[in-house]
C-alpha cells in the first residue's frame, strides 16, 4: 500500500463512526441479516411460483432502513414504499404476519388481502409500504403534523427511493414541512435506478441533497452502505425533529443487488458495479468491524445468521399453514 | 329537542365546524386561505380567531401534497377537514383521495382508518368557466372507501358536516356555492343527519323527481310547475351518493311508477346513469316508462351569460322534461 493510500486509509478509519456498545451492535447486524433472511427466502419461494404478484426486494440496502429504525422510538412513525420490507422489520413489524401478508395469508396484516405493496403496522407505528412512487412521503408529513400537534417529541420519518425525487409530491410536501417546522425525517435511498432507468437519465441537478437545501432543511449525503453512518445521521435528523427544529433531509447512497423486482433481467446493470457493490456490503462490513474490534467472534456471528434463517423459516412454515383469505373476506373492512 | 331558527347554508357548515372543533380537539381544518382571511367565500369565517393558526392551517397553493398531509394527519390521531377551494380542483388531489385515504382502512384490514372530510364548492353561476363551475363529485361516488355527501339545505349543510367529522371514514363534501346563502330552519346545538339516508322533499303520485344538490331546489320549483298542469311530482333528495339510501329512492318510484334523475355533474358516466341504473335494477317492475337522467351538458361550462345557464337545467326545462315523461304510454 503506498503512503497515501494509507493515509486515505487512517482517515476513513478516524471519520468511521464508533461502535455502539456491544448488545446494540449486534441487534443492528441481527436486524439486516434478518431482512436479508427474510429477502432471500422469498426470492426463492416466488422463483418457485409461491408468491402472488410482484416483489421487490431490498438487498443491499438493509443499512439504511436499520440504521434509522435504531433511533426510532415505539410512538414515532414511519411511511415506507414499494421496497419496504427492511423498513417494515426494522421498525418492529412481526415476522410471521410479514411472511404471511406477502405470501398471501390470512393471519398477515392485511388479512392477505394487500401483499408486499400494503404493508400496515399500526402497534408499531407503520403507515404502510405503498404502492405509488412518492406516496408516502405526504402520510409521513401528515404524521409529522399530528406529532407536532401532540407535542410529545414524536417524529414521522418516510423512506423512498431516488424515483421519487422527480415527483412533484415530494417538492409540495418538503416545502410544507419547512415552513411547518414539522418533525419529519424525508430518507432518500439513491440506489441508483428507478425501474430499469439511471437515475441520471431522468434527474437534473448534480445533487440530490440540494433538493433539501433549496427549502432550507437540513440536508445530508449519507452513506447508506454503512448502518453506522446511517445511525448517526438519523440521530441527528430524529434531534432535530425532537427539539421542535423541523425536518431532516437525507439522501442515502445505496444499492440494490438484485432487479427491480424477481424477475427482472437486469440487463442495464453491468455485473462489474454489482461486484463492487457486493463488497461495500453492509452486513459484511458490520460483521467484519465486530470482529476486529473484538466485539463478537466469527462464531456468534455464523449463529446470530443460523437464528435469523431459523426465524424465517418458522415464519414461512407458520404461513404455509395458514388459510388464503375467504370470500367473505373480500368486503370486511372496506368501511370503518 | 333543538329549537329551529333561521340562519343560511353557510353559517350551517360553519356552526357545524365551530362545534366539532369545540368539542374535539383533534378536529382541524386546512386549506388555502381558511386561515385569518375566513375563507375565498367566507365559508371558514372566525374558526383562526377562536382555534389559532395551530389548528386552522392556511396551505401553500399546493393541493396534492397538502390533501396528502391531511391523510398522513387522519391516518395518525388527527380528524382534518381539508378544503378545497373549487370543485374543480380536486383532480389535483385524486391521487391522496383514490389511491391513499380511500384504501388506508381496508389494506391495513381495519388497523389504520382514515377520518378527514373534503369540503368543496361547486356549481355554476357566476360566470367563472371551464376551470371553476364543474361538478365532479361523480368521480369520488366511484372509489369503493369513500362516502359522499351533497346537503341542499342548510340544516342538511349543518347536520352532514357534523356527521362527516364524527365518521371515522374519509368523507367528500359537496357544497353548491350558490346555496351558501339559501335560508332555512337549522336547528341550534348538537345536530346531525346520517350519513346514507335520503329525504323526500315534496310527496306526489305521478312521478319521483330523484335530484342532489342545488337541483333539489330546481326540482322544487318544477314540481310547483308542474302541478299547475295537473301532475303531482314527489322529489327526492338523496342527501348521500355513497352510502345510497336506495331503498327510499325505490319505494318512491314504486308508489309513482316513473322517475326523472336530476344532477349537476356531467351527464356521461354520471351519478344520473348510476341512479337511474339501480332504479332499473330495483323497480324495474314498478316502471311504466324508462328512468329519464339530466345532467350537466357534456361539454366545458361556458363562461358566457347566454350559455352557461343553458348547462343544467332550469325548472321550466326540468317540468317539460318531467311532462314528457307522465304523458308518455
Ligand atoms: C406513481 C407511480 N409511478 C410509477 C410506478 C411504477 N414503479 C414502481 S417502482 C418504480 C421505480 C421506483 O424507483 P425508485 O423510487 O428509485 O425506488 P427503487 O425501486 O429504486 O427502490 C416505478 C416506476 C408506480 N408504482 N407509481
Ligand atoms: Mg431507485
Amino acid at each position: 500500500m503506498s503512503d497515501s493510500a494509507k493515509q486515505k486509509r487512517k482517515k476513513a478509519a478516524a471519520a468511521a463512526p464508533p461502535l455502539p456498545a456491544a448488545e446494540q451492535s449486534l441487534a443492528l447486524l441481527r436486524q439486516m441479516q434478518l431482512i436479508r433472511a427474510f429477502e432471500e427466502k422469498l426470492r426463492s419461494l416466488f422463483s418457485a411460483g409461491l408468491v402472488p404478484g410482484l416483489l421487490h426486494l431490498c438487498a443491499g440496502q438493509e443499512a439504511v432502513a436499520v440504521g434509522v429504525c435504531s433511533e426510532l422510538g415505539a410512538a414515532d412513525v414511519i411511511a415506507s414504499n414499494h421496497r419496504g420490507h427492511g423498513h417494515c422489520l426494522a421498525k418492529g413489524a412481526s415476522v410471521n404476519r410479514t411472511m404471511a401478508e406477502v405470501l398471501g395469508r390470512r393471519s398477515g396484516y392485511g388479512l392477505g388481502r394487500s401483499g408486499t405493496l400494503h404493508l400496515f403496522d399500526s402497534v408499531n407505528g407503520n403507515l404502510g409500504t405503498n404502492g405509488i412512487v412518492g406516496g408516502g412521503i405526504p402520510l409521513a408529513a401528515g404524521a409529522a403534523l399530528s406529532a407536532k400537534r401532540r407535542g410529545r417529541g414524536e417524529v414521522a420519518a418516510c423512506f423512498f427511493g431516488d424515483g421519487a425525487l422527480n415527483q412533484g409530491l415530494m417538492f409540495e410536501v418538503l416545502n410544507m414541512a419547512a415552513i411547518w417546522k414539522l418533525p419529519a425525517i424525508f430518507i432518500c435511498e439513491n440506489n441508483g435506478y428507478g425501474e430499469f432507468t439511471a437515475i441520471e437519465d431522468v434527474t437534473a441537478g448534480l445533487n440530490p441533497v440540494a433538493r433539501g437545501t433549496v427549502f432550507d432543511i437540513p440536508s445530508e449525503a449519507v452513506d447508506g452502505m454503512d448502518v453506522l453512518a446511517v445511525r448517526e445521521a438519523a440521530a441527528r435528523a430524529v434531534a432535530r425533529g425532537r427539539a421542535g427544529e423541523g425536518p431532516s433531509f437525507l439522501v442515502c447512497t445505496t444499492y440494490r443487488y438484485g432487479g427491480h423486482h424477481v424477475g427482472d433481467s437486469q440487463s442495464y446493470k453491468d455485473a462489474e458495479e454489482v461486484r463492487e457493490w457486493k463488497e461495500k456490503d453492509p452486513i459484511l462490513k458490520l460483521s467484519r468491524r465486530l470482529e476486529a474490534e473484538g466485539v463478537a467472534s466469527a462464531e456468534r456471528i455464523a449463529a446470530l445468521e443460523a437464528e435469523v434463517q431459523a426465524e424465517v423459516l418458522a415464519a414461512v412454515e407458520a404461513a404455509n399453514a395458514e388459510a388464503l383469505p375467504t370470500a367473505d373476506d373480500l368486503g370486511r373492512f372496506l368501511y370503518a | 329537542m333543538p329549537e329551529p331558527r333561521v340562519i343560511n347554508y353557510r353559517a350551517a357548515i360553519l356552526e357545524a365546524l365551530f362545534a366539532e372543533m369545540r368539542r374535539d380537539p383533534s378536529v382541524i381544518v386546512m386549506g388555502e386561505d381558511v386561515g385569518a382571511a375566513g375563507g375565498v367565500f367566507k365559508q371558514a369565517a372566525g374558526l383562526f380567531e377562536e382555534f389559532g393558526a395551530d389548528r386552522v392551517i392556511d396551505t401553500p397553493i399546493s393541493e396534492s401534497g397538502a390533501f396528502g398531509i391531511a391523510v398522513g394527519a387522519a391516518m395518525s390521531g388527527s380528524r382534518p377537514v381539508f378544503e378545497v377551494m373549487f370543485g374543480d380542483f380536486i383532480t389535483l388531489v385524486m391521487d391522496q383521495l383514490a389511491n391513499q385515504a380511500a384504501k388506508v382502512q381496508y389494506m391495513s384490514a381495519g388497523q389504520i382508518s382514515v377520518p378527514l372530510v373534503l369540503r368543496t364548492a361547486v356549481g355554476i353561476g357566476a360566470n367563472l368557466g371551464p376551470q371553476h363551475s364543474q361538478s365532479l363529485h361523480a368521480w369520488t361516488a366511484h372509489i369503493p372507501g369513500l362516502k359522499v355527501v351533497m346537503p341542499s339545505t342548510a340544516a342538511d349543510a349543518k347536520g352532514l358536516m357534523a356527521a362527516a367529522i364524527r365518521d371515522d371514514n374519509p368523507v367528500v363534501y359537496f357544497e353548491d356555492r350558490t346555496l351558501y346563502t339559501l335560508r332555512g330552519d337549522v336547528p341550534e346545538g348538537d345536530y346531525h343527519v346520517p350519513i346514507g339516508v335520503a329525504e323526500v322533499r315534496r310527496e306526489g303520485e305521478d312521478v319521483s323527481i330523484v335530484a342532489t344538490s342545488r337541483m333539489v331546489h330546481v326540482a322544487l320549483a318544477a314540481a310547483d310547475l308542474l302541478a299547475a298542469d295537473g301532475i303531482s311530482a314527489e322529489v327526492v333528495d338523496p342527501r348521500s351518493l355513497v352510502p345510497l339510501d336506495v331503498a327510499t329512492l325505490v319505494a318512491s318510484v314504486r308508489k309513482t311508477s316513473r322517475a326523472v334523475v336530476v344532477d349537476g355533474g356531467y351527464r356521461q358516466y354520471g351519478v344520473t346513469g348510476e341512479i337511474a341504473a339501480t332504479l332499473a335494477e330495483e323497480a324495474f317492475d314498478w316502471l311504466d316508462a324508462p328512468v329519464t337522467r339530466i345532467g350537466a351538458e357534456n361539454v366545458p361550462i361556458p363562461f358566457s351569460r347566454s350559455l352557461e345557464p343553458l348547462v343544467v337545467p332550469d325548472a321550466p326545462r326540468l317540468a317539460k322534461a318531467v311532462a314528457e315523461l307522465v304523458r308518455r304510454r
